[in-house]
């Protein structure tokens, strides 16, 4: 099996150092929105520059490399035992180059590793073996700012009004919007799990954020509920970091699950403007990024 | 853009106003969760008895501190094997975590502000006037860009708690901020709580 370690390094550069392109174009849109002269467009001025000096210049977009979350789809015949080290070794090394700021703490010991390196749960690595010969690793970085505003809401929701419907879903994203006020570095991109336990319901609102700006959901019902949750939320005119102002939201992304009959589970994963995401592929001999 | 270079003096900041964009130049230091959190047990409310270099690094601290800043922020450092020590990478955390302690830190040290991100609450505001102090709020996410601001690093303490969370005394040269809380009691976030909150109660009733 090939040793993927240098391919896996340059995956990390690029995710810390580089902002897709869909996120990029979505901010500079926002910028016209805000008035001249405002805070808000200031802010946003600002973040563009700095997403231009991070690419150039191969450091982080964000001093919060947050919590590496390893997607890999590997074909019949791959050993994820073998992509897993390689994975852990590519970390420590990208740590050492400064891509990554060492994030791994001992949530008991409080002391930090050092080389983002945490028992088996830090990075997270999720493995999936996949029909075909293509084997695509994606990595997502989501920061502690924006992880911190995350919430689950368990319905009925007393306190917002919200019933186990599609109703009460709109209510508590809503809610959770206005709760996180700026903390999460907005303008926020929202990813919104509809069932699930409680562990699964998180998980999968942070794997919907994998997927491009702009992408809705198959069914056109949620796919709208997917827009009017993006207008709505930027009704609240938290803006730019809570300067006030026009965006609050950028997108909003959906997806559903099965749940207990007893459960009704809503799970909203706030992922920050600065919404790093980056794939590679390997196909045969060759290695393409994304 | 108000050019202010730390030791700021109590004048200066009590002209500052909600909105005031500014210009940081000067010695501080960073500090977040781990260190609000060793000198409110430690100096403060003394539950905990000073070890190790705590009393050395405390003296130091004292004459950096007066009349300058804490920016809460965990950056990634360069140059960790030499200590020929480089920011690379310095935007702001977010600040609320400190809200227990911020009140009582900054008059303890006669700090003039804060850096921070998502600003803080009441206990802080209040604080703010009594020092008096400003919050001063940079750009989230602007790592890069605000590493670029720092001209220097002088040293670090307390690297034993992890890079992130270690005393990283800095000079910055035109750190951008604005402030969001004054000292005479207004609050930028405050404002737009109750707004914010305002339209989801009518959003809610749709």
């Amino acid at each position: 099996m090939r040793d993927l370690t240098n391919e896996i390094l340059e995956l990390i550069r690029r995710t810390s150092s580089s902002l897709p392109p869909d996120v990029e174009k979505r901010l500079r849109e926002s910028i016209e929105k805000e008035e001249p002269g405002s805070t808000a467009r200031g802010a946003l001025e600002t973040i563009l520059k700095n997403i231009d000096l991070s690419r150039a210049n191969s450091t982080p977009i964000c001093q919060d490399t947050g919590t590496p979350i390893f997607y890999v789809h590997y074909p019949v015949g791959v050993s994820t035992i073998k992509l897993k080290e390689q994975i852990r070794s590519a970390m420590a090394e990208a740590t050492k180059r400064s891509f990554m700021r060492p994030n791994a703490v001992d949530a008991i010991y409080d002391n930090n590793t050092g080389n983002n390196l945490g028992g088996d749960d830090f990075p997270y690595v999720h493995f999936e073996e996949v029909e075909g010969d293509d084997l695509t690793i994606e990595l997502m970085l989501k920061g502690g700012g924006c992880e911190n505003v995350g919430r689950q809401y368990s319905l009925p929701d007393n306190s917002v009004g919200a019933g186990r419907d599609l109703a009460g879903v709109r209510k508590v994203v809503l809610d959770a919007v206005q709760k996180a006020q700026g903390q999460g570095c907005a303008p926020g991109i929202l990813g919104v799990a509809i069932g699930g336990d409680r562990g699964s319901s998180y998980i999968k609102s942070k794997e919907v954020l994998f997927s491009e700006m702009g992408t809705r959901n198959e069914d056109p019902k949620i796919a709208e509920l997917e827009e009017r949750l993006t207008s709505e939320a930027n009704e609240l005119g938290i803006g730019p970091m809570g300067f006030g102002g026009k965006t609050t939201v950028l997108d909003t992304k959906i997806i559903g699950l099965s749940r207990l009959p007893a459960s009704y589970f809503v799970s909203v994963s706030y992922m920050c403007w600065a919404y790093r995401r980056r794939k590679l592929t390997v196909k045969g001999e060759e290695v393409i990024y994304d | 853009m108000k050019q202010i270079t730390t030791p700021i003096s109590d004048e200066v900041i009590r002209d500052l106003k909600v909105g005031d964009a500014v210009a940081l130049s000067g010695m501080m230091v960073t500090g977040r969760d781990a260190v609000h959190k060793w000198i409110m047990e430690t100096f403060i409310k003394k539950t905990r008895p000073p070890q190790g270099d705590d009393l050395q690094v405390y003296e130091e601290l004292k004459k950096i501190l007066y009349g300058s800043i804490i920016y809460h922020c965990g950056p990634v450092v360069t140059g960790l094997d030499t200590k020929d020590y480089k920011i690379i990478a310095a935007g702001p955390t977010t600040s609320i975590r400190e809200e227990p302690y911020q009140a009582d830190v900054m008059k303890h040290f006669n700090l003039k502000g804060v850096i921070g991100k998502g600003g803080m609450g009441p206990k802080t505001l209040k604080g703010c006037q009594e020092t008096p102090a400003v919050y001063f709020h940079a750009i989230g996410g602007a790592a890069s860009f605000l590493a670029q601001t720092v001209t220097k690093v002088h040293g670090v303490f307390k690297l034993d708690f992890g890079v992130p969370e270690a005393i990283w005394v800095i000079e910055v040269k035109e750190f951008p901020v604005v402030v969001t809380m004054d000292a005479h009691g207004a609050s930028q976030h405050a404002v737009i709580d109750e707004s914010s909150k305002k339209v989801l109660e009518d959003l809610m009733s749709r």
